[in-house]
């Protein structure tokens, strides 16, 4: 079947000669190939993007019984290829009263958080970067600069909208991190490996996914996760009816893009992570690898966009309350009967 | 010079920029920023030793978690972000005493040292190593920085709720808003 895994391998064999004969050392060939699987990542999120925001309002328009974007092509599909163009012709505003430097660093934070998880994503049969053998850390401790790029923006904007979003997106995201990392601990005590790879390959057969063995770390999971990419219901941070628009509030043009990008990115991402922790990641029968990974991770972001169109907003005071006397109880309650499970059985 | 040593000497440049801006900066939220740049610069130190684990232990616990609690008090605190602030140190005599005394101390112990190099390769799976001998070898002291970790947390609370000290169940007190929010609620209220 058509798997990319060989051609990704032939790229980097086909550097590794090119620059081999004119004479490159080792060091600048790998640093080449890594360069290659960079750019390659990036490209892959800003089309991704381009596709989500399409879907996103294709999906919020039928949950409204509307059409949504119809004219440019078909069905509208080249619709948010005119809007990025229109974004980017935008003028770049500084407001006058901001923090340049931080200001300017925000949006970069941000969106370099976002892309930089995909080191270790295992999109499909040697479709991987780089697999780490910490791979699932590393991805919950990329994430945590988004939150730093995002206190940033709020703080740096001087606007008390910005500032206010800043503080809502960093205790929000502080406190839903912990429930996320301990239903994910589950997956892992089950798998004994933090590697993407190879909790991948532990999930080969339908009956395998770890989903079935932890039902309740993946509802855990699912609902941090949501809140930690401050997806409707938890998208206080930016409350558009309260807050303007948060802490991207004083953002125009290419920087409120990248801002942007990380939102649909980071969506993904949960997604993503979600298919290859507890849903089999590139398992599948028929297809080939990569497309079966892309199958599962759109399903997951449509259901991200069904809650989004589907929940009314939680109160703000409602929001640690559930974080830590719920979730949190919920994810150790996971993890002691998952350690019970692997003591009897 | 070969890449290793590039990096190595790029990161340390970096640590060192950034920690002394973290002291030198006049504005708190510039000195927390140059602080989270300081500790990635660290992590970055533990990935050139293929010390990952404990690199993505440094940057979720430190960046993610720490630095951002931190941010957080900043911004929280009424005043201590203002420009006004004074950040200058009234004590550079003595201050620089006691770090020149310290730097001496750890160079005179670095060059002492007789460090082993090992031929072996990199261990494999070094998460688990930890990990195991955390549970087994090391579990009191784990156990005892727990309780030490948890009695600060205690005392912390007792410490913002002193005012309770009648018994009776006082309602917390409000946390005082920044300069910029201060205004915005008096305009709503009146």
């Amino acid at each position: 079947m058509l798997e990319l895994g060989g051609i990704v391998e032939a790229v980097g064999e086909m550097i590794s000669s090119v620059m081999g004969s004119l004479g490159f050392g080792s060091g600048m060939i790998t640093l080449m190939q890594l360069l290659t699987a960079a750019l390659a990542v990036i490209s892959f999120a800003a089309v991704l993007t381009l596709f989500l925001v399409w879907m996103e309002r294709k999906v919020s328009a039928r949950f409204q019984m509307r059409v949504g974007p119809y004219r440019v092509g078909w069905q509208g599909t080249i619709q948010t290829v005119a809007d990025a163009v229109k974004l980017l012709q935008k003028e770049d505003i500084t407001p006058v009263n901001v923090d340049r430097a931080i200001y300017f660093w925000a949006p970069v934070v941000t969106f370099v958080a976002a892309v930089a998880v995909y080191v270790t994503m295992p999109f499909g049969e040697g479709l991987i970067v780089r697999d780490l053998n910490i791979g699932i850390l590393y991805i919950i401790a990329i994430t945590t600069f988004t939150v730093i790029g995002l206190l940033m923006a709020g703080w740096s904007s001087n606007n008390k909208y910005s500032l206010l979003g800043g503080f809502r997106s960093a205790a929000q995201v502080v406190s839903y991190e912990v429930p996320l990392a301990i239903a994910i601990l589950g997956v892992v005590m089950l798998t004994e490996t933090l590697s993407m790879l190879e909790i991948v390959h532990q999930q080969s057969k339908f009956y395998q996914w770890h989903v079935w063995r932890q039902p309740l770390g993946f509802i855990v999971f699912w609902i941090a996760g949501t809140a930690e990419v401050n997806r409707t219901p938890f998208d206080l941070p930016e409350a558009d009816s309260e807050l303007v628009a948060g802490f991207v509030t004083e953002y125009s043009g290419m920087k409120f893009a990248m801002f942007f990008l990380a939102e649909f990115v980071n969506m993904f991402t949960l997604s993503a992570v979600a298919t290859t922790l507890y849903f089999g990641g590139w398992n599948g029968p028929l297809l080939p690898s990569w497309a079966w990974f892309m199958i599962k991770a759109m399903a997951g972001v449509f259901v991200l966009m069904w809650f989004r169109w589907t929940y009314p907003r939680l109160r703000v005071d409602q929001l640690m309350g559930f974080a830590w006397k719920f979730l949190l109880p919920l994810a150790f309650l996971n993890l002691i009967l998952t350690g019970l499970g692997i003591h009897f059985f | 010079m070969d890449t290793f040593s590039l990096a190595f000497f790029v990161l340390a440049f970096l640590i060192v920029a950034s920690a002394i801006f973290v002291v030198s900066s006049k504005n708190i939220f510039h000195s927390a920023i140059f602080l989270i740049l300081a500790l990635s610069g660290v992590a970055g130190l533990f990935v050139m030793l293929h010390a990952y684990f404990l690199a993505a232990a440094q940057v979720l616990i430190y960046v993610g978690a720490i630095s951002v609690l931190m941010i957080f008090a900043v911004m929280l605190t009424s005043r201590i972000a203002d420009k006004e602030i004074r950040h200058t140190n009234e004590q550079v005599g003595i201050g620089l005493l006691i770090s020149g005394g310290l730097l001496a101390v750890i160079l005179y112990s670095l060059y002492n040292t007789p460090f082993t190099i090992s031929d072996q390769p990199i261990a494999e799976g070094a998460g688990m190593t930890l990990g195991r001998l955390l549970l087994t070898k090391f579990v009191l002291p784990f156990e005892v920085v727990s309780v030490l970790l948890l009695a600060a947390l205690i005392g912390a609370i007792i410490i913002a709720r002193r005012d309770t000290k009648t018994g009776d169940s006082v309602p917390p007190r409000p946390i005082p808003l920044p300069k910029s929010l201060q205004q915005a609620k008096g305009e709503s209220e009146s």
